[in-house]
């Protein structure tokens, strides 16, 4: 069981308050997800040319400022914004060359996403301890990703926390279970994809990333997962203009949508969205299975 | 919490689930309804009832609303999540909006009423509960539906009645697909009263068109060694 949330305020004024909508909706799902936590955020895009970075690193000890210092020796110019032991960082420098670096030089870092857009926290720990840590009540934006996971087949890891992202700004969370990871990651390792954990969403995340840069849309990337993923699935998913809904053709997991002139907001269960400003008036419903619902950034 | 003459009101806002349910549990002489307000999603509200009370949820419901109800009329006002009214073994519960999967599952007895859709799973396992849906149903409903009858003024979605046994659907609206030894059968007088009789018994309006009954064809019910596991 694990619990995802959802929110896309179409109203602009609200955009600041994305954050402190959000934190309410990720601790409702507590019950579905006391492991662990993360939301992906979407943000104003930085300038062309410019990408940011979201850094974890596990050690509580970590001397962040040498990493810094090191890293613009590396980079040339970039601009830091730390929270705990996570650091977004913003820089004109390829993110893959950045991964590299960090692979190389400080392997306890790792790289949670990378992209225009995209900012992306996730760790241990119950909801609310999560979105205390690193503040997500603060947090502005356009639109977000979050989870509350229970681990069924996979450790209790900072790494396999979801979102998971591949590539730039694109990111998934899940709930449910996929029964043919393995075959899905071999496949994917064999055309260049990267695995950083081993849970079992990151091969969705992935398979579906490799058929987007091939060329897909998320519709038709979506049409191959139903033949090529065999498992349970309510599956979100983010893009810099784009929240993405899908369930599996059993519905095995739920999922609910209510929408407004303000908002799309979604999540496992109603009792996330109760709180919501304007949600006794807003059209609510269940997403149909098999069925790709999308909703733009206005 | 409040009190009024033969009324109760509890708001989840201040007390809890465990509250509401343990009060009625408890000796409810002199109560007639029980209004619910602030649901806001809570699970297993109004489990486990045995009294003729009526439970009014003013909002929402999440898992299991009315779950294993006994003699209570239970109504949201709202919609309500997976597994409303499962195991019913007699009374009424009734949801205004849709109910999400396995609404009614295995229900022994009472009626259940849906006025908007029903999710995948509705009637699982029917056990000889009545179900009316003003709406559609989901994939995979009935299935295994041992006793009990099921009507869907709207459309009915995949595997409609898969391994039936003895329950019987009414459908007024399209049938996306049979399942496995399900099959339509043509509508008697009998089936007709019944279909009236349910339809005015949950105050929905008959939808336009003629309902299909769906029932087995009864050829699962012995195996056969040569179908070679093919249904």
């Amino acid at each position: 069981m694990c619990g995802i949330v959802g929110l896309l305020l179409k109203d602009a004024a609200l955009r600041h308050r994305l954050g402190e909508l959000m934190v309410p909706m990720l601790v409702g799902m507590t019950e579905r997800g006391p492991d662990s936590s993360g939301m992906a955020v979407f943000t104003d895009s930085v300038a062309e040319g410019w990408r940011k970075v979201s850094l974890y690193c596990g050690d509580p000890a970590f001397d962040w400022p040498r990493f810094e210092s090191e890293l613009v020796g590396f980079l040339g110019e970039a601009q830091f914004d730390r929270k705990a032991n996570h650091c977004i960082v913003t820089t004109r420098t390829d993110p893959a060359r950045a991964r590299d670096w960090c692979a190389t030089r400080y392997p306890l870092v790792h790289v949670l996403s990378a992209g225009r857009s995209i900012d992306l926290y996730k760790d241990v720990g119950l909801p609310s301890e999560v979105a205390q840590r690193y503040g997500f009540e603060e947090l502005s934006g356009t639109h977000l990703v979050g989870h509350t996971r229970m681990a069924t087949e996979s450790a209790v890891t900072p790494e396999n926390a979801h979102p998971y992202t591949a590539g730039e700004d694109w990111c998934l969370v899940h709930n449910g279970s996929l029964a043919n990871p393995g075959s899905l990651r071999r496949k994917l390792e064999k055309l260049g994809e990267r695995f950083e954990s081993d849970c079992d969403t990151e091969a969705a995340c992935r398979y579906l990333h490799w058929r987007l840069s091939s060329g897909d849309d998320l519709e038709v990337a979506l049409e191959r997962a139903f033949v090529d993923f065999d498992g349970f699935f309510t599956f979100l998913m983010g893009t810099r203009e784009k929240l993405a809904l899908v369930r599996d053709p059993f519905a095995c997991k739920p999922a609910v949508v209510a929408e407004t002139d303000e908002y799309v907001a979604i999540a496992s269960e109603f009792r996330s969205l109760a709180h919501l400003p304007g949600i006794r008036n807003a059209a609510v419903f269940e997403p149909k299975p098999a069925q790709v619902y999308a909703w733009s950034v206005q | 919490m409040s009190q009024m003459t033969g009324e109760k009101v509890f708001d989840l806002e201040r007390s809890s689930v465990r509250e509401l349910n343990q009060f009625l549990h408890g000796e409810l002489t002199g109560v007639g309804t029980i209004t619910v307000k602030n649901p806001d999603g809570a699970h297993s509200l109004a489990v486990g009832l045995d009294s003729p009370i009526r439970v009014e949820i003013e909002g929402h419901a999440g898992y299991y609303a009315a779950g294993m109800n006994q003699q209570a009329t239970v109504r949201v006002h709202g919609n309500a999540g997976p597994g409303v009214a499962e195991n019913m073994m007699s009374g009424r519960v009734e949801v205004n909006g849709f109910a999400s999967g396995g609404a009614g599952a295995s229900a022994h007895g009472g009626l259940l009423v849906i006025r908007g859709d029903a999710g995948l799973r509705c009637g699982i396992s029917l056990k000889g509960a009545d179900i009316v849906v003003g709406g559609g149903v989901g994939s995979f409903s009935a299935f295994m539906a041992q006793a009990g009858r099921l009507i869907v003024c709207g459309d009915a979605a995949e595997g409609l009645g898969d391994s039936l046994y003895e329950a019987v659907i009414y459908v007024a609206g399209e049938i996306r697909s049979l399942g496995a030894d399900a099959r339509i059968e043509p509508m008697t007088e009998r089936d007709r009263d019944a279909v009236r009789e349910l339809l005015t018994a949950a105050g929905i309006a008959p939808p336009a068109g003629e309902f299909k009954r769906v029932a087995s064809a009864r050829s699962l019910y012995h195996w056969n060694a040569d179908a070679n596991q093919a249904y």
